[in-house]
């Protein structure tokens, strides 16, 4: 009844003008023995009056980072969203219109993914960035069937142990039936990939090596590190990529000899949303594109102007079926226009400056905790980071967290929480800032630090 | 009179073979290029590749489609159409001329006796219509 | 010529407006100095990204956007009405279910308890959040009749992947993974696909002239080799497998399970419970059946229901009670691991529980309205539109172009025409079975007016097939732009550098 638009008396002409004379007559081919003729156990309908009590009691119970000071990273860095854009995404052309399959009526959402795809190339040093991904761990796992792909019969992949350990354990599900080996390169003791273990990990059944940065711990590590590595054996060079701001302030992966960059965009100005949806991406080198998977949409200069429709479509599922370059069919449409906007609002200069104002906050923490005197804390290595550091510390990290708490603190994420059993780093905590953290919150964070 | 040229045989996957010497261009016929449409991307072999007859040997796309392309007989690669990577549409304007795909050193040409004639192929695309 | 129906003739007003609103992409636009957004000012002391980088410093992203927040609305709001969208237009895209999407949920997403929290929260600051997907999962099996729900799946066709690795890691336990899995000739292009990268080799069935599966042939081709069988119901035909009771037995007598996908499960949610069929395995996607925004493509979720005995490999992490509360719960040792970051497309798991909340246990409607809608639609156009498979539809009804076609009319130019009339046109590209396909789905959403809007516009683009058909093919006439040329473009962006983000220097103040 809710959002059915005919009456009863309208659904009884429709019934009329087919010509039966219930509606279960249509379900006649239905075996009779499983056609249900009592409704399912669910309760009765919900006016809206009861859905936002119902449903906002069960939001008020989560903690929302409006309500504290939160330093919540590790490979999602919720940052300030433009007020406008999330009013324009409830647009109903945007909101309620499918994938621009037919472009004379898609104009808005295929330039707007157009926009989408230069962003991503400008950021990354790239030439071809797709329509977006599902999420960052499954760009990684794209790349990977990408790259082997374009190498052809090759049958190992390699990857920094300093890639967030959800897109590792992401990877091992969907390599684990494609007959592909993954070979897991462990980090040095600086937290950073070992040059020459990663080298040595390459060889001629490489199929691309795969490197972060920032990497798990918050560290800058140098791209051409594994674009050296991969690239002495014949092998594509991955980089990962999940603080986009980090981006705005480091050289691009593209410029760095990295072939494919792919990774996390929900920095730009998507609501965390208790992790999903998120929008993934991944770009190349032009050599590859007939290779990169999901949503292409392409720009054609016409007498009236430019136009753009979806293009290179023969790579997608629809038409390759088995054959395709991957099964998936949706991109993340509206959160990749979200990306889009924010971006647009920010331009150039918004960019580098949040990314100036995320640095820096991070540094002043860092500085603080060095000069803190207790022994009980550290900044856990002595690396470059852009704006999350790993924490050592002495304290359990449970207790650090509740006295942070106490504080109306969100104090960080431990590393425990990434790889759950693993028992590794089990006394770092994760720290993330971003523009939306005050110097008292900064203040406020090292004072209970202080209190250990 | 045939429209298709007398100088080549033809496969029921709609390529067309020319043998000078031992030496063979193929490509695919008017017929293909009409059911496949506007072409806009064809995937040759590399040079030196080395395929056994009725193999696959590289794909053409139009803007809906991708149909596989299959070696008529046995053969190395010894020649591929560049043009077709900036004029793709070659295909679709001169299929059994400047729209050739491969050429190929043939290595074993048993398969030949297998071939249509154009008269035959002619009547095996009007065959294939009805059905 | 011809009378066009209620159409106006192409108004050369409209592409003129069109072009001063600029087609452009906002890079074409960028102004230099312009900017959009406030930031806090530096309350701590700067950082030199020089010192701390080195040579890995970077001083600016060149080419990016300037512009100003005035800018940004004016061109994103001219960008959307360029779309067609449900909340405008009829959209039958056949199999995409375009029904209506209740604010409701995009209000009770949006909430700050949902949207503004962070995955890593700790758990007892996180209940609420656990608590509304074990809700979903409650909900759902309610629904479906299985053991479990899945919620990791990102989307629909990432959902078949899970369950195709499901049970191949079910298979490998019991001995040995299998070979193949067979999907039939009617199958969305995601079933083989998604098989594939399960490691499976694809073996296609033939449809019957019914359009449905022959239960003879499916005895004969399930072996003990073959994994598992993917099938639709209703299929993209948008008919009902009737032998679907004994195809699930032939299938568990092998020792292989049944996939369902659930891209149609719209046709029957609360009428048929689809493990009551014997399915073992079935992914559902939120943005059809649950009403979740389409966004232009996304962002979808594809929760993914199985039976007891794949509980074991369902991916990490899971939901489970814990004293009065929920917990994440990792502890699978069987698990086929994760599928993504995090725990699934939560946000569209809020809008999904919110409509399957209001409509209660009258969910049933849903489908009954919407296959009232569909044979509704088939009884108007049958006389004009050739029908190949003449079983009963479902929610949906597949024509094709075969009488259109001798006229030179095709299903791209009827749906192009289509356009003109201010609806969207119906799915083309399958189900391959159908040469010419044209898949309209009206969903439960549209109201009599509006299905007979459509179907007289059908039926006049029939009459212009006719009598003017150049009318046909050359369109569409009034949209923003015209017919792309898409072969052009497909050739254009192959080559080197077709992709290059900006295209024009920018527009300096003169």
């Amino acid at each position: 009844m809710r959002y059915i638009p005919n009456s009863p008396a309208e659904q009884a002409d429709l019934l009329r003008e087919v010509g039966v004379a219930s509606v279960d007559d249509l379900f006649a081919t239905v075996p009779r023995e499983v056609f249900r003729k009592s409704p399912p156990p669910l309760a009765p309908p919900m006016s809206e009056v009861e859905l936002r009590r119902d449903l906002g009691a069960l939001a008020a119970k989560n903690a929302a980072a409006t309500c504290y000071a939160s330093f919540l990273g590790a490979g999602l860095y919720p940052h300030h969203s433009p007020a406008f854009v999330s009013q324009l995404l409830l647009r109903g052309e945007f909101l309620t219109s499918y994938t621009p399959y037919q472009p004379e009526v898609s104009q808005g959402t295929l330039t707007a993914i157009w926009e989408f795809q230069s962003h991503v190339a400008l950021l990354t040093g790239l030439d071809v960035a797709n329509a977006s991904m599902y999420e960052g761990a499954s760009a990684l796992v794209e790349a990977f069937l990408m790259a082997e792909r374009l190498t052809k019969k090759r049958t190992r992949v390699v990857v920094s142990k300093t890639v967030h350990p959800e897109y590792l354990a992401t990877l091992r599900t969907y390599l684990a039936y494609l007959g592909l080996e993954i070979v897991e390169v462990p980090a040095g003791s600086d937290g950073v990939t070992n040059p020459a273990a990663l080298a040595a990990a390459v060889d001629d059944e490489t199929i691309a090596v795969a490197v972060q940065s920032p990497n798990v711990f918050g560290l800058v590590e140098d791209w051409s590190v594994a674009a050296e590595a991969a690239h002495a054996k014949g092998a594509l060079a991955i980089g990962v990529v999940n603080e986009m701001f980090s981006l705005a302030l480091l050289k691009p992966p593209g410029e760095a000899g990295i072939d494919i960059a792919c990774g996390e965009a929900a920095s730009f100005g998507l609501p965390a949303s208790f992790g999903g949806p998120l929008v993934g991406f991944l770009a190349c080198r032009d050599g590859f594109k007939r290779q990169i998977p999901g949503r292409l949409a392409g720009r054609l200069e016409t007498p009236d102007g430019p136009v753009f429709a979806l293009t290179l479509s023969t790579r997608e599922q629809h038409i390759r079926r088995e054959k395709a370059t991957s099964n998936i069919c949706t991109n993340q449409g509206l959160f990749a226009l979200a990306a889009t906007m924010t971006l647009t609002a920010l331009g150039k200069h918004g960019l580098r400056e949040t990314a100036l104002l995320c640095l820096s906050k991070s540094e002043y923490l860092k500085a603080g905790i060095g000069k803190l005197g207790t022994g009980k804390f550290a900044v856990a290595f002595p690396g470059a980071t852009f704006n999350e550091f790993a924490l050592r510390c002495g304290p359990p990290v449970e207790e650090v967290l509740s006295a942070l708490e106490k504080a109306q603190i969100l104090g960080g994420v431990p590393f425990t929480r990434l790889a759950p059993g693993s028992g590794e780093h089990e006394d770092l905590l994760l720290v993330a800032t971003t523009e939306r953290n005050r110097r008292e919150d900064l203040d406020r964070y090292l004072d209970v630090l202080k209190g250990f | 009179m045939s429209s298709y040229p007398d100088d080549r045989l033809y496969s029921e996957s709609h390529e067309w073979i020319r043998v000078e010497g031992d030496t063979a261009t193929i490509g695919i016929t008017d017929h293909a290029q009409k059911e496949l449409g506007d072409v806009v991307f064809v995937e040759l072999p590399d040079l030196g590749e080395i395929f056994d007859e009725g193999q696959e040997f590289g794909t053409i796309e139009s803007v809906k489609a991708v149909s596989e392309l299959f070696l008529p007989v046995a053969g190395e690669i010894v020649e591929v159409n560049k043009g077709l990577v900036d004029e793709p549409n070659a295909v679709n304007e001169d299929p059994h001329g400047d729209g050739w795909l491969v050429k190929v050193k043939v290595t074993s040409d048993d398969a030949l006796n297998g071939l249509m004639n154009a008269a035959a192929y002619e009547k095996f695309v009007e065959e294939e219509a009805k059905a | 010529m011809s009378d066009h129906g209620h159409l106006a003739s192409p108004a050369p007003d409209a592409s003129r407006l069109d072009r001063r609103r600029g087609s452009s992409s906002i890079f074409d636009a960028s102004r230099p100095g312009r900017r959009g957004v406030l930031l806090p000012p530096l309350d701590v002391p700067g950082a030199d990204p020089e010192a701390l980088f080195g040579a890995l410093h970077r001083t600016e992203v060149a080419g990016e956007v300037e512009a100003s927040e005035v800018d940004a609305i004016r061109h994103f709001t001219r960008l959307s009405q360029k779309n067609m969208s449900i909340d405008a237009n009829l959209y039958p895209l056949g199999s995409c279910t375009m029904k209506h999407n209740p604010r409701i949920n995009e209000e009770i997403a949006r909430l700050a308890g949902f949207a503004e929290v962070h995955p890593y929260t700790p758990g007892h600051l996180s209940q609420g959040a656990l608590e509304l997907i074990a809700r979903l999962e409650a909900a759902l099996i309610a629904l479906t009749g299985f053991a479990r729900i899945t919620f990791q799946p990102s989307a629909g066709a990432n959902g078949e992947l899970a369950g195709c690795l499901m049970i191949r890691a079910a298979h490998v336990k019991a001995g040995a993974p299998r070979k193949y899995v067979l999907v039939p000739d009617s199958a969305h292009g995601t079933n083989p696909a998604s098989a594939h990268f399960a490691g499976y080799e694809v073996k296609e069935l033939p449809s019957t002239p019914r359009g449905t599966l022959d239960p003879a042939d499916l005895e004969k081709k399930m072996t003990d080799e073959v994994a598992a069988v993917m099938i639709t119901v209703p299929n993209t035909l948008g008919v009902f497998e009737e032998n679907i009771l004994e195809v699930t037995r032939i299938v568990h007598a092998k020792g292989g399970y049944v996939y369902l996908d659930g891209a149609n499960f719209n046709a029957f949610v609360g009428k048929i419970r689809p493990a009551d069929m014997g399915v073992d395995v079935m992914h559902m996607n939120l943005h059809k059946t649950f009403s979740t925004p389409h966004g232009g493509g996304g962002p979808g979720a594809g929760p993914v229901g199985v039976g007891a005995a794949l509980v074991p490999f369902l991916p990490v992490p899971t939901v489970e009670p814990e004293g009065t509360g929920f917990r994440l719960d990792f502890d699978h040792p069987d698990s086929i691991g994760r599928m993504r970051t995090f725990y699934g497309n939560f946000g569209v798991l809020v809008r999904a529980l919110t409509y399957i909340l209001s409509y209660g246990q009258e969910i049933g409607e849903v489908a009954e309205n919407a296959v009232l809608n569909a044979n509704y639609l088939r009884k108007k156009l049958a006389p004009f539109y050739h029908l190949k498979y003449d079983a009963p539809s479902y929610h949906e009804v597949v024509f094709d172009d075969k009488l259109q076609a001798a006229r030179g009319v095709h299903n791209i130019d009827v749906a192009k025409r289509l356009m003109d009339y201010g609806f969207h046109p119906p799915t083309m590209s399958f189900p391959l079975i159908v040469p010419g396909a044209l898949m309209i789905e009206p969903t439960e959403s549209e109201p009599i007016e509006e299905l007979d809007a459509f179907a007289d516009a059908m039926i006049a683009i029939a009459r212009e097939a006719e009598e003017s058909p150049e009318l046909v093919t050359s369109a569409p006439h009034v949209t923003p732009v015209g017919r792309i040329d898409e072969a052009l473009l497909a050739r254009e962006a192959s080559k080197a550098g077709s992709f290059a983000p900006v295209l024009r220097a920018p527009v300096r103040r003169s």
